[in-house]
C-alpha cells in the first residue's frame, strides 16, 4: 500500500471525505481526521465507508494547538516531524502544535498503512505525510475565510502568517484564537491547494526536537516511571524453559523477607509482591521457584538450524517468480551457491519491560509503554474477563521499542499479575528475565544457488528461505499463498536485475520459542544476504563490487544514486593499508534508498574495529534531516551490534545470555565515526527508522571480506573469527 | 531508618542497608530520574554522583551512600556545568528514545568536571560505561565537546 504523494492535486477523484469540522467542547475549531481515508484511496471498496475520525486537531480560543494522534514517541522524532506537517500548512510556529498521547481505540485511531493501532515499520510520516499537511491547510483556509467574512473583504485579499490572519490592505490582522469559534461553523473547504515543495518553510528544514528538555532533566515520564498512590511492587520470573511450568515455590520464606506482602503463582511463571523492587526481588529469590520444565527442554540452537537445514531441502511457497530459473539453471555452464545463516536476536531496548496494571471489579488501568495500545486492551480484557471499553490504557513514552513494544506478552503478564493483587502494582521484569524471555527475531537460514554467464552476471537466480512466520502470528490475513511476504522483502524484490528469479518461503517454526519483529523485520535478514551474496558474485567474476552492482541497477537510477555518492564520499577504490578493508551495500527497503560503504581494521587476533561509516540515504522529500540523520546513526549503531555480537543461543530449552556483558552491544569506545549524506528529492517520504541496521551489516561482512578474504556466511562475527 | 543527602536535601528511607540505592531513589523516594537497565552495573543508567565521584547505583548500597552526598539528574540543572551540558544535548538533539541519557549526562558532567578539555579518549573512556541502544554515541561525543567549549 502506498500514501499518495503531496503536492499533486490529490482529491480529483472519489475519494471520501476525510476531514470533519465541528466546534470543539468548550469552544474553538475542531478538525476531525480520517486517515484511512488516505489510505484507501485506491480501494474501491472502501471509498463508500462511513467517516470516522482518527486524529483531532483542535485549535482553541487562545490559540492553543493541540492534536492528538496515534503514534507513539520509540526515539525516532515523530512527535516533531508529524507537527512540523501541520504547522507548515496551517502557518504557525512548530513549538505552538501540542501532541497528545491518543488513548486506545483500534478503531478510531487506525494507521492507514496497517490497519491496526501500531507504530512500526516505518510507517509513521510515510502515512501522516498527506493527511497532516491537508488537516493544516484546511484549518487555515477555514480561519481565512471567517477572518475574511467579519471583515467583509475577498479571502483571497487575505492571508495567514505565523498564528494571525491579515488583510495588508487594510492593515487589519486577527489571531487565529479570536476566529475559531466563527470557522467552526463554516462549511468545510474541498480540494485545499498544498504548497509546493519549494514554498516550504519548515519542511526540509532541521528543527530541534520537542521532546528533549524532558530527557535531560529527568523529568520525562517512561512506563517503568510510573508512580500511582499505594501502589505495589512485583518482580516476576518465568519458566526459564520455554513451555515449562511452575512446580513449586517456597511462599513462607519468601514472605520472610521484610517488605514482602504475597506471592503470585501463575501457571507458567511466579510474581513476588512487595513494597519496594528490591523486597520483591529478594522475595522472589528466597521463593526458590522450582519448574517442570516441558516438552522443549531438549532444544540447543543445532536443533533449530538442523530443523531449518532440513526444510530449506525442500521447496517453498513461491514468493517470486519470474522465467524459467530452474532450466537456466540446469543449463548453465557456471553455477555458484551458499548457505546464510542468521542467529536469534533479543531486542534488549535499555527499559526493561515493565507495566503496571490495577485491576477493579469494573474497571482496569494500564500504564505502560507501547506501540500497539490497542492490542493491549483487547489482551487485558482477555484477561481480567472486563469489556475492553472498561479497560484504560495510559500510554507513555518508550524507553526503546526495536518491534519488542508490538507485543503485548508482558501487558498480559502484568494483568495476569495484578488480577490477584489488591491495588495499582508494578511489575518488572530484570534484565535477565528480558533477555530471556524475550520475542526473539528469528534463526533465518537462506540457501541459493545461482546460474552464471561468462562475465559472471546471473542469469538466474533462487533464493529458499526458511525461518519462523511473525506474519503468520501478527498479521495471518497478509500471509498470501503461504508466503510471508514480510521475511521474503527485498529477498523477493531485489533492486538488481539478476535474470530469471525464483524466490521461495519455508515458515518452519523453532519448538517453543517465541519469535517477533526486530528493528528492519524482513528487510533486515534479507538485505544481509542478498548484498552478500552479490559481493561473493562480483569477487567471483574478479569485478569491483561498486562496479558490478551499479551493472545489474541499470534500470534503478536511485539506487545507483546512493550507491555512487557512498562510494565517492569513502573514496571507494583509493588505497588502504594492510589488515584494513571497505565494504559496500545498498538496502531499498520501507520507500527509502540507502548506501553505505562500511571501512574495518582486522587486528592479528582476527578482532574488527570498525573505523568509519560512509551512509548516503534518499528517503524521498525530507521532513526533518536532523531526525534523518539521527536515524541513521542509530541504526547504523544498532546493526553493528548485532552483526559484531548479537546472538541468542539456546542449550537445554534455555537462553544462554542473561544481561549486556553476554548479549553485548556497543559502547561508545567501539561506535565509528559516521557520516550521513542525503539526496535532496521530491518523492513521497521513505521510512528511516530502519533500513540503516539493514544495510550496515552487509556492509560490515563486505568490508571484512575485503580486509582479509574471508566471507562472513553466519552472523554474528564473535562466532565466526576472521 | 537511613537518613541520606540527596541533591542537598535530608531525606529518610525506612529501607535495610543492603538495599541498592537505585530502588531506594526510584521507589521509595520517588525520583524516577535515575533509570533501572541492568541491575549489575553494566549499563550506566543508573548513573549517580556520590561525593561527585559517578557511581553506579544499582550497585551501591544505602548503606554506602548514608552520610556522603548523593547527585542525581533531578539536580543537575542546578549548577553551571549541569546546565551547559544540558543545553548542548539540547542544542545537539541527543536524545533519542532518552532512557540512558540520564546516567549519560551524569557521566559526562562528571568527566567535564575533571577535564575541562577531554580528548577523543579521554571521553572513551569515561563514557564506555554507559550504553545507549538508541547509538546516539555520535552525538554525546559532539555534545560533550561542545559542552566543553570546543564546538
Ligand atoms: S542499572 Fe546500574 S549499571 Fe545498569
Ligand atoms: S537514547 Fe535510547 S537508550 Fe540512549
Amino acid at each position: 500500500m502506498t500514501v499518495s504523494q503531496g503536492g499533486r492535486g490529490c482529491c480529483s477523484h472519489s475519494r471520501r471525505r476525510f476531514l470533519k469540522i465541528g466546534a470543539a467542547v468548550g469552544g474553538g475549531l475542531l478538525l476531525g481526521i480520517d486517515l484511512a481515508a488516505f489510505a484507501a484511496v485506491s480501494d474501491s471498496e472502501t471509498t463508500h465507508a462511513p467517516f470516522e475520525p482518527n486524529a483531532f486537531l483542535r485549535i482553541d480560543a487562545g490559540g492553543r494547538i493541540t492534536f492528538v494522534m496515534q503514534f507513539i514517541e520509540m526515539g525516532q522524532g515523530t512527535y516533531t516531524s508529524i507537527p512540523m506537517l501541520i504547522a507548515e500548512e496551517l502557518e504557525v510556529d512548530v513549538d505552538r502544535v501540542v501532541v497528545e498521547h491518543a488513548p486506545a481505540d483500534d478503531k478510531v485511531y487506525a494507521n492507514p498503512l496497517i490497519g491496526i493501532q501500531m507504530t512500526g515499520g516505518s510507517t509513521s510520516v510515510r502515512a501522516s505525510w498527506e493527511p497532516m499537511r491537508r488537516a493544516g491547510a484546511t484549518a487555515r483556509v477555514m480561519l481565512l475565510n471567517a477572518a475574511a467574512g467579519q471583515w467583509g473583504v475577498d479571502p483571497k485579499s487575505c492571508e495567514a502568517a505565523d498564528g494571525y490572519i491579515l488583510h495588508r490592505s487594510s492593515a487589519r490582522k486577527k489571531p487565529y484564537g479570536d476566529l475559531v469559534d466563527a470557522a467552526a461553523r463554516l462549511p468545510v473547504p474541498q480540494d485545499v491547494a498544498l504548497k509546493e515543495p519549494k514554498m516550504f518553510k519548515l519542511i526540509g528544514t532541521s528543527h530541534r526536537r520537542l521532546d528533549t528538555p524532558a530527557k535531560v532533566n529527568g523529568s520525562a515520564t517512561f512506563g517503568i516511571d510510573v508512580l500511582i498512590p499505594r501502589m505495589k511492587f512485583a518482580v516476576v520470573a518465568i519458566s526459564p524453559t520455554f513451555g515449562g511450568t511452575l512446580a513449586d515455590v517456597d511462599e513462607v520464606k519468601a514472605k520472610a523477607v521484610a517488605g514482602v506482602s504475597q506471592v503470585v503463582r501463575m501457571q507458567d511463571a511466579v510474581a513476588v509482591i512487595g513494597v519496594h523492587t528490591w523486597a520483591a526481588k529478594q522475595g522472589l529469590a528466597a521463593a526458590n521457584a522450582t519448574w517442570d520444565v516441558g516438552t522443549n527442554a531438549w532444544l540447543s540452537t543445532a536443533d533449530v538450524v538442523n530443523q531449518l537445514a532440513t526444510a530449506c531441502q525442500k521447496p517453498g511457497a513461491i514468493a517470486r517468480r519470474e522465467g524459467e530459473a530452474a532450466r537456466v539453471l540446469e543449463s548453465a555452464t557456471q553455477r555458484m551457491q551458499a548457505v546464510y545463516e542468521q542467529p536469534f536476536l533479543a531486542h534488549a531496548a535499555l527499559e526493561p519491560m515493565n507495566c503496571t496494571v490495577h485491576v477493579q471489579p469494573n474497571g482496569c488501568d494500564v500504564w505502560v509503554g507501547t506501540q500497539v495500545a490497542g492490542t493491549a486492551r483487547s489482551a487485558v480484557a482477555r484477561v481480567t474477563g472486563l469489556k475492553p471499553e472498561q479497560v484504560r490504557i495510559h500510554n507513555h513514552l518508550l524507553g526503546g521499542g526495536f518491534g519488542r513494544r508490538l507485543e503485548v506478552d508482558g501487558i498480559v503478564r502484568a494483568a495476569q499479575v495484578a488480577k490477584q493483587v489488591d491495588g495499582p502494582v508494578k511489575v518488572i521484569w530484570t534484565r535477565e528475565e528480558d533477555i530471556q524471555h524475550d520475542m526473539y527475531r528469528p534463526y533465518y537460514y537462506d540457501h541459493l544457488v545461482v546460474a552464471l554467464n561468462e562475465s559472471g552476471r546471473p542469469t538466474a537466480w533462487t533464493h529458499r528461505i526458511a525461518g519462523s512466520s511473525i506474519q503468520a502470528r501478527f498479521f495471518p490475513q497478509a500471509v498470501k499463498n503461504g508466503v510471508d511476504a514480510d521475511a521474503v522483502e527485498s529477498a523477493a524484490n531485489p533492486a538488481y536485475a539478476l535474470g530469471a528469479m525464483q524466490v521461495e518461503w519455508i515458515a518452519q517454526e523453532p519448538p517453543g520459542i517465541p519469535t517477533a519483529f526486530w528493528r528492519g523485520v524482513g528487510v533486515t535478514r534479507s538485505t544481509f544476504v542478498v548484498e552478500s551474496f552479490i559481493d561473493e558474485l562480483a569477487a567471483h567474476a574478479k569485478v569491483d563490487p561498486l562496479g558490478y552492482r551499479l551493472t545489474l541497477l541499470e534500470r534503478n537510477s536511485r539506487a545507483r544514486a546512493v550507491l555512487e555518492l557512498a562510494a565517492s564520499k569513502a573514496g571507494w577504490g583509493t588505497k588502504l593499508p594492510r589488515h584494513r578493508g571497505r565494504g559496500i551495500a545498498l538496502c531499498t527497503g520501507f520507500g527509502s534508498f540507502i548506501g553505505q560503504v562500511v571501512e574495518v581494521a582486522v587486528g592479528t587476533h582476527g578482532a574488527i574495529a570498525v573505523t568509519r561509516v560512509v551512509c548516503v540515504v534518499d528517503c524521498g522529500l525530507v521532513v526533518n534531516p536532523d531526525t534523518v540523520r539521527a536515524q541513521m546513526q542509530s541504526g547504523i549503531i544498532f546493526g553493528l551490534s548485532a552483526a559484531l555480537y548479537g546472538e541468542i543461543t539456546l542449550k537445554d530449552g534455555r537462553v544462554q545470555q542473561s544481561n549486556f556483558h553476554d548479549y553485548r552491544v556497543l559502547r561508545m569506545n567501539e561506535a565509528p565515526p559516521i557520516e550521513v549524506h542525503l539526496i535532496e528529492s521530491v518523492e513521497a517520504p521513505g521510512g528511516v527508522g530502519e533500513p540503516a541496521t539493514s544495510c550496515v551489516m552487509p556492509a560490515l561482512t563486505n568490508a571484512v571480506y575485503a580486509a582479509t578474504g574471508k566471507r562472513v556466511r553466519k552472523l554474528p562475527l564473535v562466532t565466526a573469527p576472521v | 531508618m537511613t537518613i541520606l543527602n540527596v541533591n542537598d536535601q535530608q531525606r529518610e528511607a525506612d529501607v535495610p542497608a543492603d538495599m541498592p540505592l537505585l530502588w531506594v531513589l526510584r521507589d521509595v523516594l520517588q525520583m524516577t530520574g535515575t533509570k533501572f537497565g541492568c541491575g549489575r552495573g553494566l549499563c550506566g543508567a543508573c548513573m549517580i554522583h556520590l561525593d561527585g565521584e559517578p557511581v553506579r547505583s544499582c550497585v551501591t548500597t544505602v548503606g554506602a551512600a548514608a552520610g556522603r552526598r548523593i547527585m542525581t539528574i533531578e539536580s543537575v540543572g542546578g549548577t553551571a556545568l549541569g546546565r551547559k551540558v544540558q543545553q548542548a544535548w539540547i542544542d545537539l538533539d541527543v536524545p533519542q528514545c532518552g532512557y540512558c541519557q540520564s546516567g549519560q549526562i551524569m557521566s559526562a558532567i562528571s568527566l567535564l568536571a575533571r577535564s575541562s578539555r577531554p580528548s577523543d579518549t579521554d571521553i572513551e573512556t569515561a563514557m564506555t560505561a554507559n550504553i545507549c541502544r538508541c547509538g546516539t554515541y555520535p552525538r554525546i561525543r559532539e555534545a560533550i565537546k561542545r559542552a566543553a567549549g570546543e564546538a
